[in-house]
């Protein structure tokens, strides 16, 4: 299976990425790890006529930590996330979320802006980053944007982010005191994506209720969401297992959920709230534990 | 586009086409046809290779994305002929029945001991989650890899 031609292009830096895709436009594709873009390709749903491979670009592959934030650069790939040690100590959910992803092969080229910016339906990556407010840094001909997760989202394959911008950075707050975060999804038995996920970022006040509840999903609609009715309910209350089934059970109001040969809307639904359920729970448990 | 890749320490340099995947420069440029085709379609595994020692699936990456890479493929694991001891234990504990998935399984296997010297049989099946095989059931591949990590842990090559 190959892909039309095309001419290929390996900018060594940002603005030179920049450059090419603002003179190629439509007819060029960003290249990242390949994982969603080169699939399309050699099945020919996409046929860029420029490829641009921003894979070189050193200046977008790190995680560090600057100003009590934690930074990743937008070529991070999933296995390097599962495996920082910084990541882990302070924001577990991300190492956590990168485990669930495809297999080991797929996560040492996939990269977590490419999987932001593909915005595919199943995707893993956008429950986490809603949960833990992430903050999307895009670079266009314009200069710098911040664009927050809930807003990056917008539609089935569709962000915010414009055609002529590069996402060059993810930023995340580092876990709170009493916090506690946790990543649950079913697994697509074949494909691996995630029929369903739910990511929780949890803290409980001082008082042992909850103080705020963020809960990220996806899998269910065409776009990933926050949980809002869930989190209301949620907050205030005492972590109880009762409480947290009756939030729970709210966490796919009003979603036009996707139906397919391996689950319909209807189950798709259902599993929202089961999986939001057990993954409050850990949160919490976690959260009581720090 | 001219390229230059290390595979299994030897030096090639190249022209071709950018739409040429991995797989078929090894395949068809370079004769290295140990590596195989299953799936085509990023799924099966079959076409595992080693980029600087990063498990990859050789059919979701350009040739020119390797440009300038050390790649390992199944003909680089033997020296001096002696079997690699991955392949030892596919041999051994009969890992293979057809053979097609078992030159990106063992990849795959290298990929895992080389973070994970010492995988329980859960980690080794995770750590084989991206090869499919057709033949064995994987209970003889789990065993072949633990035989493999005995081996290497005392120090028999
Ligand atoms: C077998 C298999 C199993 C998988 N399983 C899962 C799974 O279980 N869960 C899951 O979430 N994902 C899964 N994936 C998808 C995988 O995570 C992809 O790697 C990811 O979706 C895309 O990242 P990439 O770096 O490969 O992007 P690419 O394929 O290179 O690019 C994807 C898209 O994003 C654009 N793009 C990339 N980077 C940027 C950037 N910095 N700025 C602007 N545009 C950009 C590209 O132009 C393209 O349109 C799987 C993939 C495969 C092949
Ligand atoms: S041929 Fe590459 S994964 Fe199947
Ligand atoms: S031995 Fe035949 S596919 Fe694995």
């Amino acid at each position: 299976m190959i892909s039309e031609s095309f001419e290929y292009h390996v900018p060594k830096t940002i603005e030179e990425a920049l450059g090419m895709i603002g003179e190629f436009g439509d007819e060029s594709k960003v290249l990242a790890g390949g994982h969603s873009l080169l699939p399309m390709m050699k099945l020919r749903l996409a046929s860029p006529k420029h490829l641009i491979d921003i894979g070189r670009i050193g200046a977008l592959r790190y995680i560090r930590e600057s100003e009590g934030q934690l930074e990743l650069g937008a070529l991070t790939t999933h296995f390097e996330i599962e495996s920082s040690s910084l990541l882990k100590s302070k924001c577990p959910l991300l190492p956590e979320t990168a485990r669930e992803i495809g297999d080991v092969q797929v996560c040492n080229r996939g990269t977590l802006g490419g999987s932001l910016v593909h915005a595919d339906p199943a995707a893993d990556w956008p429950a986490a980053m809603l949960a833990v407010e992430a903050e999307m840094v895009a670079r266009g001909p314009h200069g710098e944007r911040k664009i927050r997760a809930r807003d990056f989202f917008v539609d089935l394959m569709a962000t915010a982010l414009q055609s002529d911008e590069l996402l060059t950075a993810i930023r995340v707050s580092p876990l709170p005191a009493r916090t506690g975060d946790a990543y649950l999804k079913l697994h697509h038995p074949a494909s691996g994506f995630a029929v369903v996920g739910v990511a929780v970022r949890l803290t409980l006040a001082e008082s042992g209720s909850i103080g705020e509840a963020r809960v990220g999903v996806t899998g269910v609609g065409a776009k990933p969401y926050r949980a809002e009715e869930t989190e209301r309910l949620l907050a205030g209350k005492s972590p109880t297992a009762k409480r947290l089934e009756e939030a729970a059970a709210h966490a796919a109001d009003g979603v036009d959920a996707n139906s397919d040969l391996y689950a319909s809307g209807d189950y798709r639904k259902h599993l929202a709230a089961v999986y939001a359920r057990r993954a409050i729970q850990r949160a919490a448990e976690r959260a009581a534990g720090r | 586009m001219r390229i230059q890749v290390k595979v299994n320490g030897t030096a090639f340099e190249s022209d071709v086409e950018p739409r040429l995947l991995l797989v078929h420069y090894l395949r068809d440029v370079l004769d290295l046809t140990g590596t195989h085709i299953g799936c085509e379609t990023s799924l099966c595994g079959a076409c595992t290779v080693l980029v600087n020692g990063h498990a990859v699936k050789s059919c979701t990456l350009l040739a020119v994305q390797a440009n300038g890479a050390e790649i390992t493929t199944i003909e680089g694991l033997a020296s001096d002929g002696k079997l690699h001891p991955l392949q030892q234990g596919f041999w051994e504990e009969h890992g293979l029945q057809c053979g097609f998935c078992t030159p990106g399984m063992i990849l795959a296997a290298h990929q895992l001991l080389s973070r994970n010297p010492h995988p329980t049989e859960a980690e080794i099946r995770k750590g084989l989650e991206g090869n499919l095989c057709r033949c064995t059931g994987y209970q003889h591949i789990v065993k072949a890899v633990q035989y493999a990590a005995e081996k290497a842990a005392t120090g028999g090559q």
